[in-house]
Formats: C-alpha cells, structure tokens, sequence
C-alpha cells in the first residue's frame, strides 16, 4: 500500500516562505497571483493490511508527528 | 541545587548552560543523554539550544519523541521546574508541554543578535528577581522563533499572565520594529498554566557573564535558584 500524506499550513497561520515564493514569481513576470502557499509530502510505503485500520493509523501519526495540528493541515491520499 | 542539562544529537548550548550553572552560579549539574530514563535527584531540567535532529520535520518535533523526553513530561507534569531555551523552547511546544507552535522567522532569515526583552511577569518561579516591566537585554540566535497561537490561546495566556518576556524597545514598547522575528504579540518567553515550565527564545546562558557582553540572563537562573531555596 502507497499513501502520500500533504501537510500545510492552516490558511488562517501566515506562510512567510508561501509569500517570498510569490514575490519571486512577480518578479519573474507572472502577473495576477493572488497567493502561494508552501507545502510538504511523505511517500509512505505500507505493508498490506486492511484499508480502514491502515488509515486509521496513519491517521493517528499525522496528528503525533507528521503535521503539527497546532499551526498544519494534512490530507493523505492513496497512491494506486 | 541539581540541574539536568539535556542534550539530544544536534543541541549545541549544552556547555554554555553546564559552564553558567556550574562556574557562574557554584551549582551542580550534568548533562544528560538524551537516551536516559527514569531520571530522579534533578531541581530543574534544561532543554538547551541547538538543532536537534538537523532540524528535520519541524524543529523540536523528532526531539520531542526521544526516549527522555517521556520523563521529563512527567517531572514537568509532577510540577519539576524545566526551562527550555530556544530549540528547547520549540521542543518543549511539540511536546505539548507549552501552547503554541513556532513559524519561520517573517524575514525568512536566521537572526543572531542582541534584542531588548521587556519582562512582563516578574512573579515566576524563573523571573522574581526581575522588576516587572524592567527592560533587560539577552541574544537570539534563531530561524524559527516566530511564536503563533490561535486567539483562544492567546486570550488564556494574558488571561493568566504567562507570557514572562515580550520583545520590547529599550523604553519597554512593544512595536513591530522591535518584533525580530513576527511573534505574536511579540512574545518571547512563556510559562505553562502551572508556572513550573519556561520556554523562552532568547539566550540567558550566553548572557550571564560581563565578560561575554552581559549578565541580565544570569537572573533567571538566580531567581529559580532563590525561588527554590525559600
């Protein structure tokens, strides 16, 4: 089993890497960006075991150590 | 007093904290591995500065599962004194010892310089022999120190009075251009509900010796010592 777990800023914390991204973009000429948000991802590799309880734990690890629920949001998605 | 200065792979203050407690003050203290448990006979635990774990993740988030750290969330949660000291600041906030998280600096620049630090609560366990509202002078010496915490949060610790030392002019404002790094309310120092866990961003072991360019960080360490001893 394949997951991609995406962690980000919550759109309520300010992103001062999003924004200097975005600086740098207009000044490279792109016109009309309204804004850039940075982000991470994990590819992680699973052995097989049932969907729901695999999400489940991954789940539970997101909140523990891979976002900071405090100031991230995060989204796994599964890899076929 | 017995301090306990941790070190984790990648802390780096380590030595200036055992060589302030030690030299400075006449205390015991030793460092303590980061693989230790059942850690007993300690007044006051210290996460000192450094990049622990390169920083990997977030800062202080890989630290903060060490097999230490289980022991001191239960020495802080028995109410033991434990001071964090920037990246023992941003361990001690993964570790849900303290509220909040830290952000990137809003410069996105690694700041290391002298700031002015108004003292805001002088009735700590760690601030008593400050003035309330004395300004005191102490380096910062990080990438990561904006503090950020939801309104509620922010609310609860005015409400409690546990932000201990806000970024201030040498008059004692608080303005955006004394702000090095964005913290909310420019805040650079807080206490938990309890009052017995510090976790602060600038440096008070690299300021405690006239001979390294200042000693208003020394009374911190006195006022735990004195506030310990009566």
């Amino acid at each position: 089993m394949h997951a991609r777990v995406f962690v980000s800023l919550k759109r309520s914390v300010l992103d001062p890497q999003g924004k200097a991204v975005r600086g740098a973009l207009e000044t490279l000429g792109l016109k009309g960006i309204e804004d850039v948000r940075q982000g991470k991802f994990f590819d992680l590799e699973l052995a097989d075991g049932d969907p729901a309880e695999r999400g489940r734990e991954l789940d539970s690890l997101c909140q523990k150590l891979l976002a900071n629920p405090v100031i991230e949001d995060y989204r796994i998605e599964w890899v076929t | 007093m017995k301090f306990g200065v941790i070190v984790f792979p990648g802390t780096k203050c380590d030595h200036d904290c055992l060589q302030v407690l030690r030299e400075v003050l006449g205390q015991e203290a030793r460092p303590v591995w980061h693989k230790e448990t059942g850690l007993a006979g300690f007044d006051c635990l210290v996460l000192p500065g450094g990049f622990s774990y390169g920083d990997y993740l977030r800062t202080g988030a890989i630290a903060r599962f060490s097999p230490v750290m289980e022991t001191v969330i239960q020495y802080a949660e028995r109410g033991g004194a434990v001071i964090g000291i920037c990246n023992g600041f941003q361990i001690l906030l993964e570790a849900g010892l303290l509220p909040g998280a830290m952000l990137r600096n809003r410069t996105l620049s690694f700041i290391c310089r002298d700031v002015t630090l108004r003292v805001d609560n002088a009735q700590t366990l760690f601030s008593s022999l400050y003035r309330a509202g004395e300004v005191i002078r102490m380096p910062i010496a990080h990438g990561e120190g904006n503090y950020y915490a939801d309104s509620e949060t922010l609310a609860r610790l005015l409400g409690r009075r546990q932000i201990v030392l806000r970024y201030a002019s040498p008059e004692g404002e608080l303005t955006e251009r004394d702000n090095p790094n964005g913290s909310l309310a420019s805040i650079a120092g807080i206490v938990n509900e309890r009052g017995n866990v510090l976790g602060l961003m600038p440096h008070p072991e690299r300021a405690s010796e006239a001979a390294l360019g200042g000693e208003d960080g020394r009374r911190l360490f006195e006022s735990l010592i004195h506030s310990l001893k009566t």
